[in-house]
């Protein structure tokens, strides 16, 4: 072998050398990226916080609360802001509705409530059946059943209404469609069916359709611009009632949010805002209302 | 007979350096726990997901974690930590790059414990500041377990607390670092 042939070798060694050893100690950083692109790829990322709390305005949110938290929450509706000077634009009235909610799981909560409005009495659930999520399971939207079932207990004296049961509850089922869009800008609709048997002309329908859309937009970090619109399907819209709009800001303070908001209807329960708002925007028939919900998490301390 | 030692010393260069053990450790699943103490309240949480690379011979160190990947006992701390403080739709991941300056008294063919100093940029809440700490370097059979404990100051992250919750977060908040490395070839 002459030394020209050793010479060679040896270079092509000494490359192949360098770059073996180079490629061990390739940047850092370089490797934590890939590394950390990997690890995303096997994790799952559900969104969280698409709206501030469990209601919108009046009606439910796509947001559960969570497990073992219990939501209480006090709400009030004002009178019509047209009543003028005199009643200080509503103020001297209010319906109010005071509610316990409970996180079950994360997936699933329960929640009770009575509200001087007819005083109903006021029951639901929300199970979560699809969550928004990236990563290793995508799903570009949550999707929400919630079913509640009211009850009037306000005797009427008018001819042609019963005071019984049957003719005191009704049933609301609600789909919610929501989606985070970005930080700041959440989307949802809320196909709705309300069942009632308060009738008061023959010729209204026991069944009413309406589709909700509503949505927030996050005008800092703990204040957001909420509404909320349920249009009723009209062929079967109740005679008189009017299609329910709701305006309002959510305010969170920690443990605390506060919901304040203009709207056309006094009721705090679906089958009441969906199907029985008699007020009207273009009218002047604007309230003034606000929710105000303190969570408290419950169960193992530490 | 000179060109073939020389050859044969070649190869038994060769022979050793792709035995030599790798330069780069990495793990998937270290650990990083913070805890907050102040009058009104304890706040703790962990993330079982980090990423981190360690460079045994330069001693060089990097971590990434998800700051969404932070576990509260609590789902409302868990949603405010991420909401309002560390804001992580925005900023998603928080960084360390840094040198482990005293790698050379780490005897990675021994197990033992070595306490080294760690320094390096820390990148939090879109603000990059230089920290140093202590920590150890612990070899055990083929792995390296590191471990470190540090305070962050929360406005040197421009992380405010608003004065109504000042009572129940602390403006100095502990970090616990635990990770087991594995080489990676």
């Amino acid at each position: 072998m002459n030394p020209k042939t050793i010479l060679s070798i040896s270079v092509f060694m000494l490359i192949f050398l360098s770059r073996s050893v180079g490629q061990d100690t390739t940047d850092i950083m370089k490797q934590l990226e890939k590394e950390m692109g990997k690890s995303e790829k096997e994790q799952t990322f559900y969104t969280t916080s698409t709206f501030k709390t469990t209601r919108l305005v009046s009606g439910h949110s796509v947001e559960n609360t969570g497990k073992r938290v219990m939501d209480v929450k006090i709400s009030h509706r004002f009178e019509k802001l047209n009543e003028g000077s005199y009643s200080l634009f509503g103020l001297d009235e209010a319906r109010m509705r005071f509610g316990f909610d409970y996180g079950i799981t994360d997936n699933l909560m329960a929640g009770f409530g009575r509200s001087t409005y007819q005083k109903t009495y006021d029951v639901f659930m929300k199970l979560r059946i699809l969550r928004q999520s990236r990563g290793k399971k995508n799903m570009p939207f949550t999707l929400s059943y919630v079913p509640t079932f009211a009850l009037r207990t306000l005797r009427v004296n008018v001819p042609g209404i019963s005071n019984d049961f049957t003719s005191c509850a009704s049933y609301t089922h609600q789909l919610i469609i929501g989606r985070k869009f970005s930080d700041n800008t959440s989307l949802q609709i809320m196909p709705s069916y309300v069942h009632r048997h308060l009738i008061t002309l023959n010729t209204d329908p026991d069944d009413v359709f309406a589709i909700g859309i509503g949505g927030r937009q996050k005008l800092t970090r703990r204040i957001s611009l909420n509404a909320e619109y349920y249009y009723q399907v009209t062929r079967h819209q109740l005679a008189g009632t009017n299609n329910l709009l709701s305006i309002g800001f959510d305010l969170e303070t920690g443990g605390h949010v506060f919901q304040l908001h203009f709207t056309n209807s006094q009721a705090m329960n679906e089958s009441n805002f969906i199907a029985g708002t008699s007020g009207k925007w273009g009218k002047g028939d604007i309230l003034f209302g606000f929710n105000i919900s303190r969570v408290f998490t419950l169960g193992k301390k530490h | 007979m000179p060109c073939k030692r020389t050859l044969f010393s070649l190869l038994l260069s060769l022979s050793f350096v792709t035995a030599a053990p790798a330069q780069n450790y990495i793990t998937k699943n270290g650990t990083i726990s913070f805890y907050s103490r102040s009058t009104l309240e304890d706040i703790d949480a962990v993330n079982n997901q980090v990423v981190s690379v360690l460079n045994i011979q330069k001693g060089d160190i990097a971590f990434s974690v998800l700051v969404k990947g932070f576990l509260f006992k609590k789902a409302l701390m868990q949603e405010h930590f991420n909401e309002d403080y560390m804001e992580s739709d925005k900023y998603q991941k928080a960084i360390f790059k840094g040198n482990i300056a005293d790698m050379g008294k780490v005897n990675f063919t021994k197990s033992g414990i070595y306490p080294v100093m760690v320094s390096g940029d820390l990148t939090l809440h879109g603000v990059t500041r230089k920290i140093s700490t202590g920590g150890t370097i612990q070899v055990r059979d083929s792995k390296i377990a590191a471990t470190s404990e540090f305070n962050i100051r929360l406005a040197d992250y421009n992380i405010s607390i608003p004065k109504m919750v000042e009572k129940n977060i602390s403006p100095t908040i502990r970090l616990t670092v635990d990770c087991m490395y594995e080489p990676k070839n």
